[in-house]
């Protein structure tokens, strides 16, 4: 059985090579190579198994593994989530796919009352090893209660684990330890990079939780984002590149824990920092990581930290106003400058 | 023996599974009920007393509904309640003095006082909480049951290694969570999926202040909103514990041998009110005396005693004195219990993979060893 987690000393494969696959083939690998090792491990969600998944993540599956372990389910979230807790109380392993984590907010208390809190009520008898994943956050003209970033709702309550991938090569080493990890863990997918390609390792890898990734080398002003965003990072740091700006970016990829001795290490460099958040910006992840930037290494900074956040308004429908609202490449590259002193 | 099989108040007993057990089985089951009544009568002084804080629900009156339900199923079955959880605790097996020590908030609880009076937990016994949320367990009990059905039918062995064998989870809720979404969703998984899991509603009439009636729809025929999920109903008196048996027994045997849901519309009373603060402004004294006398403790006694006379007078006082005895250690033995230490207990059993920079304000430890399990750290 596959359960070794991953150690931080672990080598793992190259991120570069031929095999370019989609987003979503790298999750549904990270999960079927788990589901080979391990029999406790089923996927619960609506639209996984006949229909192939909702988003194709699961497509095969089915075939695969049978109906006894991809199971399709109504759509009662609050339902199926809570009987996904209860197995994994017992000893299964359940990975439940939210079609969206928009819809996860009427299973809110079981997710956020019972999952992570099982250990500590039942003074450390009972864990939940679950994963609960799906799409998160906006840009598909989707309005207000379907674009939900919920991870800075949901990374506030301790006892759970939260992982947001950015890339194919990412999402499915970080699905693996999800998986293999005894704790609950919230993983969140975005609907707009499941079609993205890159190369991925036909091996099974895990990434340990609570390592950034260092996408690109500099010394003006470091930039750290998780999830989408960090391509919008990616372009703005093209640009501030040809004005001789050389941003430290960080791809934190999981947000609980934080890697937050790396943005550190990166702040005592650069004297600056960045942080692109698509979450709302009132009690959210950049303010978080602001805070303890300024608790523990406040004497590194030659600059107020600088937030990008998601506009502090309900995600609107109309295209021109959903971009307005969303984090993207202009607002980093201006926040950088302002950072360094040049906006 | 006696040869009548009537009691005192009419009941014929002829046909009665409970009466065919063993004299040892059913002395054990009436220690079992005075252990629950004098459990919960010091639980209300030791509160009175404040050294019990937070919400506490006690479960006199209804002390046939957890009993008898419980002896109807395997030890290793699964079980999960609701709040009035101490009689669900002490029926499965728990040792009354860890049931105490967790409502004194003591390291030596079942949850190391980190749960309390709504959160009684035993893995050993297979009890999985006291859950506070009003129906939150009941989804979660459709998973432990979906989790047996899983084991026998794809693992093919114990999650655990060891054989699987088919089993059933009771999920107890009270009529309050009737309303509930959850348990709706739930009674759904369970129908579609042919889970064996059986709904204990132990309706006692009242969710807090407010009568059945002014809260849940068709509450005369409850039978009808398990009939809608296709679930296996049944509905039958909770104030006698061998009533309680007979008509659970069967239906347990059957949904465990089919592997399906089932429903039970358990008729009890609560003596007290929903919790300790409650007035009890929205029922008459006549109404709680009206059950009273048909009391669980007095029902079974009086069998014993006076109808099949395996018990005597003598052996039922000392069964009684023993039973206070053994509560009144309890209590001791949860006010001698050393306080949670914050440094050590505040920050364990919050994660079990306890990773680097998890917490701003620090990194995580282990616990020190719970009572029951005996996992954890060590001294």
């Amino acid at each position: 059985m596959t359960t070794t987690l991953p150690n931080p000393t672990d080598t793992l494969p190259s991120r570069t090579g031929e095999r370019v696959i989609q987003f979503r083939e790298a999750l549904r690998e990270a999960m079927s190579h788990e589901m080979r090792e391990d029999e406790r491990i089923f996927l619960i969600g609506e639209e996984v198994a006949q229909y192939n998944g909702a988003y194709k993540i699961s497509e095969g599956m089915l075939a695969e593994f049978g109906e006894k372990r991809i199971i399709d389910s109504p759509i009662s979230e609050n339902g199926f989530a809570g009987m996904a807790i209860g197995a994994a109380m017992y000893g299964l392993r359940p990975i439940v796919e939210f079609m969206s984590w928009s819809f996860s907010l009427v299973a809110a208390d079981q997710i956020l009352n019972n999952a992570p809190k099982m250990l500590y009520m039942s003074g450390g008898q009972w864990g939940c090893p679950i994963v609960f994943r799906g799409n998160d956050g906006a840009g598909g003209q989707l309005g207000s209660t379907h674009s939900w970033c919920v991870e800075a709702l949901f990374s506030n309550v301790p006892g759970l684990k939260m992982a947001i991938p950015s890339n194919p090569y990412d999402a499915k080493g970080l699905l693996a330890t999800a998986i293999r990890d005894p704790d609950p863990v919230f993983f969140l997918e975005s609907e707009r990079m499941l079609g993205d390609k890159a190369h991925v390792p036909e091996e099974q890898y895990a990434i340990p939780f609570g390592l950034a990734h260092r996408v690109r080398e500099g010394d003006a002003c470091t930039l750290i984002s998780f999830g989408r965003p960090v391509h919008f990072c990616m372009e703005a740091a093209e640009e501030l590149a040809q004005e001789g700006i050389d941003v430290d970016l960080l791809d934190m990829r999981t947000i609980r824990p934080l890697d937050i001795d790396s943005v550190i290490e990166s702040i005592q460099k650069t004297g600056r920092i960045v942080i692109v958040d698509q979450s709302w910006p009132f009690a959210g992840i950049a303010s978080e990581v602001i805070a303890q930037v300024c608790e523990r290494c406040f004497d590194w900074l030659d600059h107020p930290p600088v937030r990008v956040n998601t506009e502090d308004v309900p995600t609107p429908y109309s295209k021109v106003l959903e971009q307005a609202y969303l984090p993207n490449a202009d607002k980093i590259v201006k926040a950088v400058r302002a950072a360094v002193g040049e906006g | 023996m006696a040869t009548t099989t009537t009691t005192r108040a009419g009941k014929n007993r002829s046909k009665s599974l409970a009466a065919k057990l063993s004299d040892e089985t059913l002395h054990a089951w009436m220690r079992d009920l005075l252990l629950i009544r004098e459990f919960e009568l010091r639980t209300m002084a030791a509160y009175q007393q404040a050294k019990i804080g937070g919400f506490c629900h006690v479960y006199n009156g209804q002390e046939a509904c957890a009993l008898g339900t419980i002896r109807s199923v395997n030890d290793d079955d699964p079980v999960i309640t609701a709040y009035r959880d101490h009689g669900h605790a002490l029926a499965r097996g728990m040792d009354p003095k860890f049931c105490m020590a967790e409502m004194f908030g003591k390291t030596t609880g079942c949850a190391k006082g980190k749960g309390g009076s709504m959160h009684m937990f035993d893995k050993p016994n297979h009890l999985y909480g006291g859950h506070g949320i009003v129906s939150a367990q009941t989804p979660v009990g459709t998973g432990l049951a979906f989790a047996t059905r899983y084991e026998w039918e794809v693992l093919k062995k114990g999650v655990e290694g060891g054989k699987a064998s088919k089993k059933v989870c009771l999920c107890y809720l009270g009529d309050g969570a009737l309303n509930q979404g959850a348990l709706h969703e739930a009674m759904n998984l369970a129908g579609l999926f042919d889970i064996p899991v059986i709904y204990i509603v132990e309706n006692n009439g009242y969710s807090m202040g407010t009568e059945i009636g002014r809260g849940t729809t068709m509450a005369h025929d409850l039978g009808r909103k398990a009939a809608a999920y296709g679930i296996e109903y049944l509905e039958f008196d909770g104030m006698d514990v061998m009533d309680v048996y007979d008509n659970m027994k069967p239906f347990v045997d059957v949904l465990r041998e089919e592997q399906r849901a089932g429903f039970v519309n358990l008729k009890t009373y609560r003596y007290q009110g929903h919790s300790m603060s409650d007035p009890q402004k929205y029922r008459g004294k006549d109404e709680v005396l009206t059950y009273q006398e048909r009391d669980p403790v007095v029902s079974l006694s009086e069998y014993l005693l006076h109808e099949r006379e395996s018990l005597t007078d003598e052996d039922y006082k000392a069964m009684q004195k023993e039973v206070k005895a053994q509560v009144k250690e309890a209590v001791k033995f949860a006010e001698q219990s050393p306080e949670p230490d914050p440094a050590e207990e505040l920050y364990s059993d919050v994660y079990v993979n306890r990773e680097k920079n998890l917490s701003t304000m620090g990194e995580y430890v282990q616990g020190a060893a719970n009572v029951l399990t005996g996992e954890g750290r060590k001294k």
